[in-house]
């Protein structure tokens, strides 16, 4: 059973007191959007075997949605940060280039 | 104003730790900018208290005041008081974006007391609730058993705990069961 | 025969001898006996039978381990299963019934199994109970029913109490024996908080049995300094009968501690499971003791040599007078030595190994042991228990050379360390030639959230066997674990631990090592489940190389001590046969927990009215005062009707239809979700969230709203009323509320978290009851009060706040019903009193309550549609004809952009209507309306299905909402609905508004 650290809130939390949103960073496509564009928005996921970006909610505590960088093969969890953010905090990307020098997930690396 | 009655009317148990619903609080949702000065001198006009840090509560003359989040605040006044709190709030904020509102009734808050208070809420609560790791005025929100909860501790070591009112029985209920004669853990 | 000797017993109080009864006989015991030590002190060397051949089985060990030793412990609310004697503290009256036999445990008919063993072999089941199919429910079930199982399930409701408990620490240390005690004095000394736990009663493990000394003191006074020493220090805690029972990622360990399972009269909980986290976590769990592959190794009398040394040293009981020892390895001697020393006999020690043993094999040898190197054990005599063994030579194929009677076994075949714990969260292992066992792969150790190692192991369990190196071994863990988590430890040599020097062993997989099949067929590894030395070779020449596969082939390792004993000599046996290296077979998977714990403390608090949350509302009292029928809706309960007297469930919903049509109703709508939104950008946020346009809403107006999710199906629906310029009440559907706020913060918060916009769920602040039917305002006014709620003062999709009597309202003018009806909301604590105030003043109107059956018929006579009855996560607003709330200004809303994909502006979309049966019946829940022809599938194809069908009281016929291919084309159209039966029911396509369908009733 996981504990991720509410970047919001500062508490160790047990996965009981947190809710999985998902994969984190999508980027919303609406009406003006192409079948294409809007597909990948709403089914298409990474599922990697590695590191990986998740939403998590603090839903039994501040109830903030947050960002979890982690590994889904060993759990390691490189950080948790804003969900007000596009994109990975470069402390958490370092960290994780020095665990897995050649990662890469989407547009991240 | 008909008679207000809270959840469990009052009702309490005696097991190793007392437990006791306290009755109706005045609770003001408070939601907006924690950084601003007149945010803070609503809530100290409201309450007496100064702002508190995170997962802090603090204590004034008038009431208490709960961090609950980065942008919301968590007001317990007189129960009587709460409409007044929440106009005033709203008068003193007006034009900046925040929102008070009333919540005293949907809330149930319990008393507990004795030795092993502690004790009895680590039993279904995943928080570390040593001595020096959970003191006075430390707030945590979190679930207690299957529903979610806030609670705080006191000087004098008693601790206060605030759910939804619709769950008041069933939390009164776990809480129950916890503090059962010779369920004592003696290790908190 | 086993008996109780007149001395010693270490962990025995002598002065309080203790009754109990084992299948009815009343027996004696002394406190501090296990319930196994004190059977073998009344000679009761048979304890039960074996799962499949029902063979007499004895006890084998004094430990987890135990495989045959099981009972049925206690009756009623108290009546455990499957309880392992070897770990069962005996107290005063304990009753306990031996399990797996029928009728008795001396005469049992299932043995007759064993003589069928030749055809008993890996895998009956499977290739037995195949054929012919019926013979599985008429021949083969009711046989396998009445013999198979172990213990009994339970009839009773458990009378105990169990809990939970949360704790944290830093470091976790699992075995209180020599290791465990150093590592957390290591630990302890660095300031780390620390918990040792130990699964039994007695602290310091075997070392307390096996001898040497420390720093040159015995080593029981070197526990006891230990333990006063660990007592004393603040940031230690000891808790012993705690077992950690798993270790899971991020440091969560499990201790199951059990509380008054040794004194039951005692008050409190029977078990607490403890929920740990730990920085880092120390197994010093020890090791466990091989059996020894010969046949009759399950005869009872044979057992480890371990477990009859215990016996003797700890509980002062002899397995039998005359002990035969048989071991590959120098540790059995101590048992010898044991035996003697307490003035029993010892006729010889048969050493596999060519070479003999060390220092204590000369040791015994001086007490006048005969030691017979090389020799083995052809064959147990005996039946019911043992009467002697048939002497061969371990090299050969089991010829015997004597004969020898004796009344006891005591096998060893080694040591494997209890690497459970370490594997649990992916700890790896490796093979140990020198000692023939798996032992913890040290450089790969389970890592935590930081990526790094959180799991230590400590002594025996690490791997080394002697004192001294289990010590050195400990200490370091100790001080590593305590630098792991961030502390500085104390520098210091552990302390010097002394023992007999051993002799290597000697891997011995089949004694003798030659033995032929009639031999290995008697030769067993899996005592519980009778998986033989034969079933595992048969397994592998059947093609089973996979260890897992083996293992469920044969069922080797699946009884309750789950492989504990017998899992090496499995795996060495399958590589044997498959002619592989034991490490290239590798282990099957451990799996906590350790050893079983009970539903009772994994349930906890769980049970009897803290079960689940059950929510509230706060006129539910009166609901249950009145009897009400209740039905679920998310944890609510809320009262599908009111039935009064004996009626019936349908008459009460007539009744409270027709009185509500005709009068005035209430109902307790509390339960609805009511979400404050407001900012500057709330008129923004909600036209994004709802389908309708909500931004020009004016303040005191209510417009009903509809919510898509993103992939453009009706997610949610509900009032909102304009509360001021900034300010919106969202009513959400009872089963919504918490769903929808947490959708509302999800956007707020990780999309458009520049917009100014706070929400507020305030579902619970408000008790809300729709008064409903003509005479409705006439009640509410009676109240009084300051607020017009006359038909101007009030109109129908406005609300108003004020005072109506002495309570403070908010009243909402809607109808989800068609009548006049207003919602009134109240401050909860007012609730119960409004409601009151209501019933009261609605007596002349003959007010009474209505639950949400009646709410539903009426919703549906008027053709309002209902989340999860017209929706079901496929349907969009448009299939629904809810055009009417899509607005089509707005560029944008969650759920547009999928709607304009090509399957959902599809014109063959089925789509809502209204349904008349012909008959006047009442079309069938679920029901399809069939096309001609079938599917691909030989189905009959469908064109529609009903998604809500009532019997109206109003209309005093059946009506029905549905969807339907082409559907508003098609109104007048009979179609054919399909039912149970085969039959069908025909009902004509109709406009779903069946009731006032110009609106003028609602609108007075």
């Amino acid at each position: 059973m996981l504990t991720l650290q509410c970047p919001y809130c500062g508490v160790w939390a047990e996965e009981t007191e947190l809710h999985a949103e998902g994969e984190a960073h999508l980027k919303r496509f609406g009406p003006d959007s192409s079948d294409e564009e809007f597909e990948t928005y709403m089914f298409m996921r990474e599922n990697p075997k590695g590191v990986h970006f998740e939403r998590w909610r603090h839903s039994n505590g501040c109830g903030k949605f947050f960002h979890a960088a982690r590994s889904t093969t060993t759990l390691e969890v490189f950080g948790t940060y804003s969900a007000q953010t596009y994109e990975p905090p470069q402390e958490i990307k370092d960290k994780i280039s020095a665990k897995y020098p050649n990662w890469s997930w989407r547009d991240f690396s | 104003m008909s008679k207000a009655v809270s959840a469990l009317n009052g009702a309490s148990y005696d097991g190793f730790v007392r437990v006791s619903e306290t009755g109706l609080r005045g609770m003001i949702t408070l939601r907006g900018d924690l950084g601003s000065k007149k945010l803070a001198a609503a809530v100290k006009a409201a309450t007496g208290a100064a702002m508190p840090k995170q997962r802090k509560i603090t204590k004034g003359a008038k009431g208490l005041v709960a961090w609950m989040s980065p942008d919301e605040l968590l007001l317990v006044v007189a129960y009587a008081d709460a409409g007044e709190v929440v106009a005033a709030l709203d008068a003193a904020l007006s034009g900046e974006h925040a929102l008070a509102v009333n919540v005293s009734d949907a809330r149930a808050v319990f008393r507990l007391e004795g030795a092993g208070v502690r004790d009895v809420l680590a039993k279904t609560c995943p928080v570390d609730l040593a001595k020096d790791a959970f003191g006075a005025g430390d707030l945590r929100r979190t679930r207690l058993a299957q529903v979610p909860a806030a609670f705080w501790a006191n000087e004098d070591d008693s601790f206060e705990l605030v759910c939804f009112r619709s769950v008041a029985q069933y939390a009164f209920d776990v809480l129950k069961v916890s503090a059962q004669p010779s369920g004592e853990v003696n290790f908190l | 025969m086993s008996t109780r000797l007149s001395t010693g017993g270490r962990n025995l109080n002598r002065a309080k001898q203790i009754s109990f009864s084992f299948n009815g006989k009343q027996l004696k015991g002394y406190e501090g006996d296990t319930l196994a030590s004190a059977l073998l002190a009344n000679d009761q060397m048979m304890v039960g039978r074996s799962f499949k051949y029902h063979r007499p089985r004895g006890i084998l060990a004094s430990g987890v381990e135990e495989p045959n030793a099981l009972v049925n412990l206690e009756s009623g609310p108290q009546f455990e299963p499957n309880m392992v004697t070897t770990t069962v503290e005996l107290y005063d009256g304990l009753s306990c019934q031996s399990q797996n036999h029928w009728p008795s445990l001396e005469f049992d008919v299932g043995a007759i199994n064993s003589f069928m063993g030749r055809f008993y072999t890996a895998g009956f089941y499977y290739k037995t109970f195949m054929f012919p199919r019926f013979a599985w429910k008429h021949v083969f079930e009711p046989i396998v029913r009445q013999s198979a199982g172990l213990g009994k399930v339970p009839k009773d409701r458990d009378g105990d109490r169990y809990e939970h408990f949360y704790a944290f620490f830093d470091v976790v240390i699992v075995g209180g024996g020599i290791a465990g005690l150093q590592a957390a004095a290591a630990a302890g000394a660095s300031g780390a908080k620390v918990l040792l736990m130990e699964q039994g009663a007695h602290w310091g493990g075997r070392s307390m049995v096996d001898g040497g000394h420390v720093d040159g003191k015995p080593v029981a006074e070197h526990v006891a300094a230990l333990l006063d020493a660990l007592d004393a220090m603040e940031n230690v805690t000891l808790r012993n009968r705690m077992m950690g029972a798993g270790v899971y990622d991020h440091g969560y360990v499990l201790g199951y501690e059990k509380l008054t399972d040794h004194a039951p009269e005692a008050d409190g909980p029977k078990h607490r499971l403890w929920r740990i986290r730990a920085k880092q976590i120390v197994t010093a769990t020890g090791a466990l003791e091989r059996p020894l592959s010969f046949s009759g190794n399950d005869i009872p009398g044979v057992m480890l040599a371990s477990a009859a040394r215990d016996y003797v040293e700890r509980y002062g009981v002899s397995a039998g007078d005359r002990t035969v020892v048989v071991t590959n390895n120098d540790d059995a001697y101590r048992t010898a030595i044991s035996l003697k020393n307490a003035g029993l006999e010892v006729p010889v020690i048969l050493d596999a190994r060519a070479t003999g043993g060390g220092a204590l094999a000369e040791e015994a040898k001086a007490l006048g042991i005969r030691v017979e190197n090389g020799k083995a054990i052809a064959k147990v005599k005996g039946g019911k228990r043992v009467t002697g063994v048939a002497i061969c030579a371990q090299a050969g194929e089991g010829a015997v050379l004597e004969e020898i009677k004796c009344d006891a076994v005591a096998m060893s075949g080694g040591w494997s360390p209890v690497v459970h714990l370490w594997s649990h969260c992916g700890g790896k292992l490796i093979w140990d030639e020198d000692q023939a066992h798996f032992r913890p792969d040290t450089t790969r150790a389970p890592t935590s959230h930081d990526g790094q190692a959180f799991v230590t192991v400590a002594g025996s369990a690490s791997g080394p066997l002697g004192l001294g190196d289990v010590l050195i071994d400990a200490d370091a863990a100790g001080k590593s674990a305590a630098t792991a988590a961030g502390f500085k430890p104390k520098k210091g040599d552990a302390p010097e631990g002394v023992t007999p020097e051993q002799a290597a062993l000697e891997p011995v997989w089949l004694m003798p090592q030659g033995a032929g099949p009639k031999l290995r067929m008697k030769a067993w590894l899996d005592f519980q489940n009778d998986v033989k030395v034969s079933d595992v070779r048969l397994a592998a020449q059947e093609g089973y190389e996979s260890v897992e596969h083996t293992k469920r082939y044969t069922t080797l390792g699946m009884a309750t001590d789950q492989g504990k004993l017998s899992n090496i000599n499995g795996l060495a046996t399958l590589a044997g046969q498959l002619n592989a290296s034991i490490p290239e077979v590798g282990t099957t998977t451990f799996r906590p927990p350790y050893t079983p714990i009970s539903f009772g403390a994994i349930a906890g608090e769980a049970r009897d009215e803290a079960f689940q949350p059950l929510r509230r509302t706060p006129i539910h009292d009166y609901h249950e005062d009145q009897k009400a029928f209740f039905e679920p809706v998310g944890h609510w309960r809320r009262p599908y009707c009111f039935p009064q007297g004996d009626e019936s469930h349908a008459d009460a919903v007539k009744r409270e239809i027709n009185q509500t049509r005709n009068s005035v109703g209430l109902l307790d709508a509390s339960t609805l979700g009511k979400i404050i939104v407001k900012g500057p950008d709330a008129g923004k946020f909600l036209d994004m969230m709802y389908t309708n346009m909500m931004s020009n809403l004016k303040v005191g107006k209510c417009r009903y709203g509809l919510m898509c999710n993103e992939n453009g199906f009706l997610s949610d629906d509900g009032v909102v009323a304009r509360i001021d310029e900034e300010t919106y009440l969202c009513h959400t559907t009872t089963g919504g509320a918490e769903r929808i706020h947490g959708w509302m913060e999800d956007w707020l918060q990780c999309e458009w978290w520049d917009w100014k916009v706070y929400t507020a769920n305030v579902t619970e602040q408000f008790a809300q009851i729709a008064v409903v039917g003509p005479n409705a305002r006439k009640v509410i006014q009676k109240l009084g009060g300051d607020m017009d709620v006359s038909k101007e003062g009030l109109a129908f999709m406005s609300w108003k706040d004020g005072k109506l009597g002495d309570f403070d309202a908010r009243a909402y003018r809607i109808s989800f019903s068609g009548e006049l009806s207003y919602e009134i909301a109240v401050p909860a604590s007012q609730g119960r009193a409004f409601w009151d105030a209501l019933m009261e003043a609605g007596e002349e109107f003959g007010i009474m309550p209505y639950g949400t059956e009646g709410l539903h018929v009426m919703r549906a006579e008027k053709g309002f549609i209902m989340i999860g009855d017209e929706t079901d996560g496929t349907i969009i607003p448009q299939d629904l004809n809810l055009n009417w709330a899509i607005s089509k200004k707005k560029e944008d809303f969650l759920g547009k952009r999928a709607q304009l994909r090509s399957h959902m502006a599809d014109p063959n979309r089925w789509k809502l209507v209204g349904l008349e049966t012909l008959d006047g019946s009442v079309i069938p829940d679920g029901s399809y309306v069939i096309a001609a022809g079938e599917n691909a599938n030989g189905q009959r194809n469908t064109q529609g299905r009903v998604t809500s069908t009532y019997y109206s009281p109003t209309l005093d016929r059946g009506i029905a909402m549905g969807l339907l291919h082409n559907g508003p084309d098609r109104m007048g159209e009979v179609v054919e609905f399909n039912k149970v039966d085969g039959t069908t029911v025909k009902a004509k396509v109709v406009d779903p508004v069946f009731y006032d369908k110009d609106g003028e009733k609602q609108n007075v």
